[in-house]
């Protein structure tokens, strides 16, 4: 589960503050879809950045699983992203001429994962992203954008984290992979029960979650249950 | 991180751009290649200049007429020209213990004629004693007996390089020569010794010291006396007993003769080619700094360049140690590699040296540990600083980096 209780974050240039993001609370629940919309410069990937235990509010708490996150030092920081958080990024952030199994392992080996079960499990994980199993000794640079993206969300799934967090995770790909992804990630909160919180700035993807929190200057405006758009064949 | 972890994450970083990381090891590669074949050069120059003092005879003490003391330069008539060293010197110095051999010796240069050819020589008046102190070889025939010392004999033995001289190819036994208008009969030729200088025989002709004495020179002084004694240990005994029996027969308080043991002159020479080989070593350990900058300046470039996967990295899960061992495994690997392909580098230097006939080099146990020990530590100095601006990196800047 999910709290976050109060969260401001302020950056200071010279004498000039500015509140990032000013008293956001709300709570997700274990094996949520839930979609933060915002336009750019909302404070968006602000908030993603300290769910994703990347940084540390100015004040508030943030609980993730119970545990306060929001006043550990980089290395606890860098324990909680390796132990309960799963990336997607936008750009896709493949390391370029590795294999894709290889990519996919690399979370495991910052956490000690080692040998026969560190593939078996990587493999566990680009079987559940869909990715077909004769690519998994492709390089990364070989494969297609929304294989790419795939290889992205099994990583992220790899370490089985307590939160999936992607930002803009169709940004960089057409509508129809774009569709492809979103219902990848509507499978894996479906089936697997995975809790996913979706940053995008496009509406139409945004009701593809349970559950909008729409960001605006820093502050929670709307917090509202969508209809659920499925994407019925992946 | 398990060991094996970094290693395959090095590897397969390091080969994704072999050019380049090629290029990097290569300034190691000379760097670790030359300070290796520069001291094994001078440990070969040392060793062949210490074998060729040996081979001048062994534990050999020399004594002298004169004196050299530090300070005070060359006092008396200078030695070798004064006439301090008579031949009652040697019966005294014969009645010390430990001594194998003594070989007095009065030394002069002569023109000498052999038929057509003539040559400008040493002549050295010497006794039978002189083939054990010096470790001389015959060739062909014998050498002075006591027999021709005895009867003021007229024979002479040639030096290898005297009798190429004189005599070419023809077999020079039994000729005559002339040396300073006097008739003598060749009885036997040297083998060479090579390593010229420092009194070489090569370059000689040997005669009885009686005949020297009394017909060539005309004068009762000896201008050396070679001792060998029988143990490496006794030098000192020996040089200091040797000092006071002929303080004694000359009937003075500072002493107006010199001994230099063989061990001073090579450890002169030795300390010569030491420093020698140090100032080399030097010379090729600049090349190896700016091999070891040349890894820095490449991992501060990967490091920016790959800002972007360290991002990641830490996205996922690394620490800023995991990060900061990383990088700095590439550095190490790198030189590591660079001192091991040096080390082979150097040796085949040397091996080309060698053949080359100029120098035997000797490539020590002690300078390849060296050179890999070196390599391994520049690069973690040089990998150091990269290594750690990576590990600080901030993920969300480094995530955003274009």
């Amino acid at each position: 589960m999910i709290e976050v209780k109060n969260i401001t974050k302020t950056y200071k240039t010279g004498d000039v503050e500015f509140n990032a993001l000013s008293n956001i609370s709300f709570i997700v629940n274990d094996g949520e879809f839930v979609a933060i919309m915002g336009p750019s410069g909302s404070g968006k990937s602000t908030l993603m950045h300290i769910l994703g235990a990347l940084d540390s509010p100015t004040s508030g708490t943030y609980l993730l699983d119970s545990k306060d996150v929001s006043t550990l030092s980089d290395d606890e920081l860098a324990n909680i992203r390796r132990d309960k958080i799963g990336f997607v990024f936008q750009a896709f952030n493949l390391l370029p001429r590795t294999t894709v199994l290889r990519n996919v392992t690399l979370p495991l080996i910052y956490a000690g994962v080692h040998g026969k079960e560190r593939e078996e499990q990587a493999k566990k994980a680009l079987i559940s992203a869909g990715l077909d199993e004769n690519h998994f000794h492709h390089m990364s640079n070989q494969i297609s954008g929304g294989q790419i993206q795939r290889v992205a969300i099994a990583r992220a799934l790899v370490n089985n984290p307590s939160l999936i967090l992607a930002d803009e995770p169709t940004g960089n790909l057409d509508s129809k992979t774009g569709e492809i992804v979103i219902g990848t990630f509507q499978r894996l909160n479906i089936e697997l029960g995975h809790t996913i919180i979706l940053i995008t700035h496009e509406q139409e993807v945004a009701e593809h979650a349970d559950r909008i929190l729409f960001i605006k200057d820093g502050k929670l405006v709307e917090d509202r249950r969508t209809h659920k758009k499925r994407i019925i064949k992946i | 991180m398990k060991l094996t972890d970094i290693a395959s994450e090095t590897y397969s970083s390091l080969s994704s751009n072999k050019v380049r990381s090629g290029l990097t090891m290569l300034g190691i590669v000379i760097g670790i290649g030359s300070v290796i074949a520069m001291v094994s050069i001078g440990n070969g120059a040392k060793a062949s200049i210490q074998s060729s003092i040996e081979g001048l005879g062994s534990n050999l003490l020399t004594i002298i007429p004169g004196v050299v003391q530090p300070g005070r330069g060359i006092v008396s008539s200078g030695r070798g020209s004064a006439q301090t060293l008579k031949n009652a010197d040697v019966n005294i110095l014969k009645m010390i213990e430990g001594i194998t051999a003594i070989s007095p010796e009065n030394s002069r240069r002569f023109q000498i004629v052999a038929g057509g050819n003539n040559t400008n020589t040493t002549v050295t008046g010497a006794t039978a004693d002189y083939v054990d102190v010096h470790n001389i070889n015959i060739a062909n025939g014998s050498f002075i007996t006591d027999t021709n010392q005895r009867s003021i004999g007229r024979q002479a033995v040639l030096g290898a390089t005297v009798a190429t001289d004189l005599f070419a190819d023809t077999d020079p036994l039994g000729k005559i020569i002339r040396i300073n208008k006097v008739n003598f009969t060749i009885v036997g030729i040297l083998i060479a010794k090579g390593g010229a200088g420092f009194s070489g025989p090569d370059d000689m002709v040997f005669v009885p010291l009686s005949t020297m004495q009394k017909i060539l020179s005309g004068d009762d002084y000896l201008s050396m006396i070679a001792i060998s004694v029988t143990d490496k240990n006794k030098m000192a005994i020996v040089k200091d007993l040797a000092t006071n029996a002929l303080l004694d027969q000359h009937h003075v308080i500072e002493a107006d003769f010199s001994i230099i043991s063989q061990e001073d002159i090579l450890g002169t020479l030795t300390t010569v080619i030491d420093t020698f080989t140090l100032f080399l070593a030097a010379i090729a350990s600049i090349s190896l700094l700016v091999g070891g900058i040349g890894i820095m300046n490449m991992m501060l470039t990967t490091v920016t360049e790959r800002t972007k996967e360290i991002g990641l990295r830490k996205a996922i899960g690394a620490k800023g140690s995991d990060i900061n061992l990383q990088f700095l495994s590439e550095a190490v690997v790198l030189t590591f590699v660079g001192g091991l392909v040096g080390i082979v580098l150097g040796w085949l230097i040397c091996l080309i040296v060698t053949s080359t006939g100029i120098v035997r080099t000797q490539v020590s146990f002690s300078s390849v540990i060296l050179a890999f020990g070196v390599s391994a530590i520049i690069g973690i100095i040089f990998g150091y600083y990269p290594a750690r601006r990576a590990g600080m990196l901030n993920p969300i800047d480094a995530l955003r980096y274009e």
